[in-house]
């Protein structure tokens, strides 16, 4: 459908549209409450944004490829429930449950790749499934309440802010891991063709793998850096707020409604990182806003769905006034 | 040609339904719940079908032109408080509030359809925006649709004839329609052919966007009608009655798991069918194990990859 | 085209949700009943809440004498909070402790759905093993005509939510949700001046156990000229309570004291006090472990009502009396409800329990406790 030499064109129209939508809520937060404009309160707005970003960047890899992965939400409550198990309120216990905790992470994206790719299990049931048991999985080990505790250098991660810093006034950690992890998958996508290789993939997988790109790996891997992404998201929502069994919930569509609103194409091809980064801080400004205002809370969902209708209409719009 | 596409379809829908038998069967002897196999045990399981059947047969639909509805658990809450709140437990509003309902799962087919075939949205963002939409308009005027329907409606979910309930004569009764729809009218062979090859079709002279609307309104008409059954059967409907028994996503895993594909253009209603009497099936007999819940959803999770890796595996070619 | 119609379509609905909240959870003389139960003396045995009782009503239960080991099934809801989750491990307990009068336990989970649980009782009536039904119903009206259809049958014990009709032999609930907002209400006001700011934060709307919490307290903080300066719905999610909290904070709005409809992101509520740098408000939470925690550490001034999961116990004594023909408190088996203040705080404490673990369960002197609740050791 839409042939190598136009994508760069495409991508670029896609930025301007979700940083432009980005700009103009920002902007609206700012007409009702003046104080968002200062640098502490755009930190903080940062903060809480930091877990779903992540989650939109590591989803867009699947998005991609041309599939989905509804089971992130579902990894970031295994995360959060895990890590207060397992730690149960011992410092000393953070970093190497950190390390398991990505690992289970890959272990649960291997499965997710593997199923899609050898077993040919259309990516939104296999990962609807994942859901269901990563889901039951947490609720079972927990006892279907939160239980164990989070200790303060684990909640740091999500939590902890330097105050009068230079220039921004406060800075949270979360902010720090935030752009850390953006460049990684910034440079995941971009910087090493792999990018390109799911792009490919997920417009032609036939004509990818005559062009000779392993479809199968670039699949699985989409779904790995997904579910490592989501163990990020976990440790971040976990440190923010504390131990719950529902941190996730809701959070897959979210992360997959952000990646649009930024302008990438599902089932494949188009979308750069900064889709997902825009898309997500629309969104999570679109929530703030709504909280601003004063709505009754069942009306905010009424308005996220008539954006999501808009922004994408507009997209579609766009793409068939172009051809 | 008609051949090629029933006879794949019957032995997924065959195999299902063996291994759901197997499983109810093996369970309710090994728990010694013998009773089980009564009439009331039997149509018991039967009636555990309605609901998600329903919702299935009209998820088919789309499922077979390539689309999906995510909207449908929306339309059941919809459908069910605005038939609980037009009859207000008065009879006589019985056949008013019925087309009403009817009407609004209507409109919605036609915005979903509309979204999806002329506008060129994605189907999975359209039918988020719109169930996102009806389930915020509901939620927030809950309170002032309050009501119930009335008591000679309810006789549609547990009324019976010759011990057999209405709402699961009424199940296959539609479901049969349905099936013979797909298989032996133009609309049905067009369905198909829009699902297959859209490509192919449009050069064939079908006019796909149309039929894709058609699917659409079949699929809320009959998310309409699960919400009606539901509404009698609840007596008074809640905006959340249909996020709670997660009919968007579950709908969809049991079409899929019937042999429909994602793609589109293969599939039918007898896989779903016999997928949604696999649900019901596992229900029933975790229910006898007494299962805790939470293991419950991690075997349901397990099922739902399996159920569809079998007839997935064999297939050529890449899915996403 | 199309969108022209929605949003046509989604104004006007939005204008019909706007119109007045016809259900009423704003019962006067419900409120006046409950403010009264609370400061009853109850009857039945000291030191055991779950078998006590408020008022004299008994019920005759003659009729469903039968000897020997019972079966007893259970309708459950599901257990998808963690007062559930609770409530059914003290369930699970108390059945042990019963030991040889009960043959046999048989629980079926509806994981939320109505439709679900009403097939559920159908399979429980019609598998013929149970002598005696305890229902704990998803929603009161879905679940009416299921419960009447089995009490035709058998014996029928409903706890927690109703049902709307009579059928059962009895309804163990404890005082009830004006109780709860009456509690929690009034204890903020003694602590506030007139004109000073409350931020009320709740679960979800339309729920009437919850709904009514809010619109007793809401007349006491009315009565109080106090100022409820929001109500959030925060669906028991803590990252979005601490969001919603920051919210305020952040728009500069004075919080003088935040009242809860439960108490499960309590903590994650005054988390947003802490990080903003602001003193804690006066707070109402419940009686959850983490929130008594913090109450204590932090020395807040604070009141935890409750709706105690010893009623859990309750079913199972009700079905073994009904079982041996010994009346029971009826039509409706009304159970203490104690808030907790300062004073007794701390004997509710025990580290050993998980964060979320509710300190009324009663369940102290139950086989398998702490470990059966989570607890350590």
């Amino acid at each position: 459908m839409s042939d190598a030499m136009s994508k760069p064109r495409a991508a670029r129209i896609a930025i301007n549209a979700g940083l432009l939508l980005f700009l103009c809520l920002y902007a609206l937060i700012v007409l009702i409450q003046p104080n968002y404009l200062e640098p502490g309160l755009f930190m903080n707005f940062l903060r809480r944004a930091a877990p779903l970003v992540i989650l939109a960047a590591g989803q867009l890899y699947v998005i991609l490829t041309g599939g989905f992965d509804l089971s992130v939400g579902a990894v970031v409550t295994f995360t959060v429930t895990a890590a207060a198990l397992l730690t149960n309120g011992d410092p000393d216990a953070t970093w190497p449950v950190i390390a398991l905790l990505y690992l289970m992470g890959a272990g649960i994206g291997l499965f997710n790749g593997l199923v899609v790719a050898f077993l040919k299990v259309p990516s939104i049931i296999a990962t609807l499934g994942t859901m269901l048991w990563l889901n039951g999985l947490a609720l079972a080990w927990s006892g279907g309440a939160a239980r164990g505790d989070l200790p303060e250098n684990f909640r740091n991660l999500g939590r902890f802010q330097w105050r009068d810093v230079a220039l921004v006034g406060t800075l949270p950690m979360a902010v720090l891991v935030l752009v850390a992890v953006l460049a990684l998958l910034w440079w995941g996508v971009h910087g090493i063709g792999y990018g390109r290789r799911a792009l490919a993939v997920g417009d032609n997988p036939r004509a990818a793998e005559l062009a000779g790109i392993p479809v199968g790996r670039t699949r699985i891997t989409a779904f790995v850096i997904s579910a490592l992404a989501a163990v990020t998201a976990g440790i971040l929502l976990g440190g923010f707020s504390g131990v719950s069994v529902n941190a996730g919930v809701g959070l897959e569509l979210q992360s997959i409604a952000a990646c649009v609103i930024g302008g990438a194409m599902l089932l494949g091809g188009r979308g750069t990182i900064w889709c997902a980064v825009w898309g997500a801080l629309s969104l999570f400004a679109l929530f703030t806003l709504l909280n601003l205002l004063g709505l009754p809370q069942a009306l905010r969902d009424s308005i996220q769905g008539l954006i999501l209708i808009v922004a994408v209409g507009l997209t579609a719009w766009r793409s068939r006034a172009r051809n | 040609m008609m051949a090629d596409r029933t006879l794949p379809r019957l032995s997924v829908a065959m195999v299902l339904l063996l291994i759901s038998v197997t499983i109810f069967a093996v369970t309710a002897i090994a728990t010694g719940e013998t009773a089980q196999f009564s009439l009331q045990g039997v149509t018991g399981l039967l009636q555990r079908m309605v609901a998600l059947g329903l919702v299935a047969i009209g998820q088919t639909f789309v499922i077979l032109v390539a689309s999906i509805d995510l909207s449908v658990a929306a339309v059941i809450s919809g459908t069910a408080v605005l038939a609980s709140w037009l009859m207000g437990g008065d009879p006589a509003m019985i056949v008013p509030a019925v087309a009403l309902c009817l009407g609004f799962a209507l409109a919605v087919g036609l915005v979903n359809g509309a979204l999806v075939a002329f506008a060129g949205i994605n189907p999975l963002i359209a039918t988020l925006g719109t169930g996102l939409i009806l389930q915020g308009v509901l939620s927030a005027s809950y309170g002032s649709l309050g009501g119930a329907v009335a008591p000679v409606f309810q006789q549609l979910a547990y009324g019976s004839l010759f011990g057999i309930p209405w709402s699961v004569l009424a199940l296959f009764g539609l479901a049969l329609t349905m099936g013979g729809l797909l298989n032996r009218s133009v609309l049905g062979a067009r369905i198909f052919a829009v699902g297959g090859n859209p490509d192919g079709a449009r050069l064939a002279g079908i006019r796909t966007g149309r039929v894709i609307l058609t699917a659409h309104v079949i699929c809320s008409l009959f998310a309409g009608l699960a919400g009606l059954y539901l509404a009698a059967r609840v007596q008074s409907g809640t905006p959340w009655l249909g996020r709670d028994g997660i009919y968007d996503l579950e709908s969809i895993a049991v079409t899929v798991i019937g042999g429909t594909l994602l793609a589109g253009g293969k599939g039918g209603v007898a896989g779903t069918l016999a997928g949604v009497f696999l649900f019901a099936s596992l229900d029933a007999s975790f229910n006898m194990l007494g299962i805790d819940a939470f293991l419950k959803q991690v075997l349901r999770g397990f099922v739902i990859i399996a159920a569809v890796a079998v007839h997935a595996v064999r297939g050529r070619g890449h899915v996403a | 085209m199309s969108m022209k119609v929605m949003l046509v379509a989604t104004v006007a609905l939005s204008g019909l949700a706007g119109a007045a909240m016809a259900q009423d959870f704003n019962d006067p003389a419900e409120f006046a009943k409950q403010r009264e139960q609370l400061s009853m003396t109850p009857q039945g045995p000291e030191g055991a809440p779950w078998a006590q009782h408020l008022g004299d009503s008994m019920v005759d239960t003659a009729k469903w004498k039968k000897d020997g080991p019972a079966t007893i099934c259970f309708s459950n809801a599901g257990i998808f909070n963690p007062w559930r989750v609770v409530g059914m491990h003290n369930f699970q307990a108390e059945a042990e402790a019963q030991g040889d009068k009960i043959k046999e336990l048989i629980v079926v989970d509806a994981e939320g759905k109505d439709e679900k649980q009403i097939a559920d009782i159908e399979a429980l009536v019609a598998g013929g093993k149970c002598d005696v039904l305890i229902v704990s119903p998803n929603t009161t009206a879905a679940l009416t005509p299921a419960v009447e259809a089995a009490a035709a049958k058998l014996p029928v014990v409903v706890f927690d939510r109703g049902v709307n009709t009579t059928a059962p032999v009895t309804y163990i609930h404890p005082v009830g949700g004006y109780g709860f907002g009456i509690s929690s209400g009034e204890f903020i006001a003694s602590k506030l001046e007139k004109g000073a700011n409350v931020l009320a934060l709740r679960i979800v709307p339309g729920v009437d156990v919850l709904e009514t919490r809010y619109s007793a307290a809401k007349t006491i903080f009315d009565e109080a000229g106090i100022n409820v300066v929001g109500s959030e719905f925060t669906g028991s999610d803590r990252a979005k309570t601490k969001a919603v909290v920051e919210d305020y904070l952040n728009r500069g709005v004075q919080i003088d004291a935040i009242w809860m409809d439960a108490g499960d992101t309590a903590t994650a509520a005054l988390e947003a006090f802490e990080d903003a740098g602001l003193p804690y408000p006066v707070i109402s939470g419940e009686d959850q472990q983490d929130f008594l925690r913090k109450w204590r550490d932090e020395n807040l001034t604070a009141i935890a009502p409750s709706y105690p999961t010893y009623q859990w116990r309750t079913p199972i004594l009700a079905a073994l009396d009904i079982l041996a023909g010994k009346p029971v408190p009826g039509p409706e088996w009304v159970l203490p409800q104690p808030a907790i203040t300062a004073e007794t705080r701390d004997g509710y404490i025990d580290e050993k329990l998980p964060p979320l673990h509710y300190s009324l369960c009663g369940c102290q002197n139950l086989p398998g406790y702490p470990a059966r609740w989570g607890g350590s050791e």
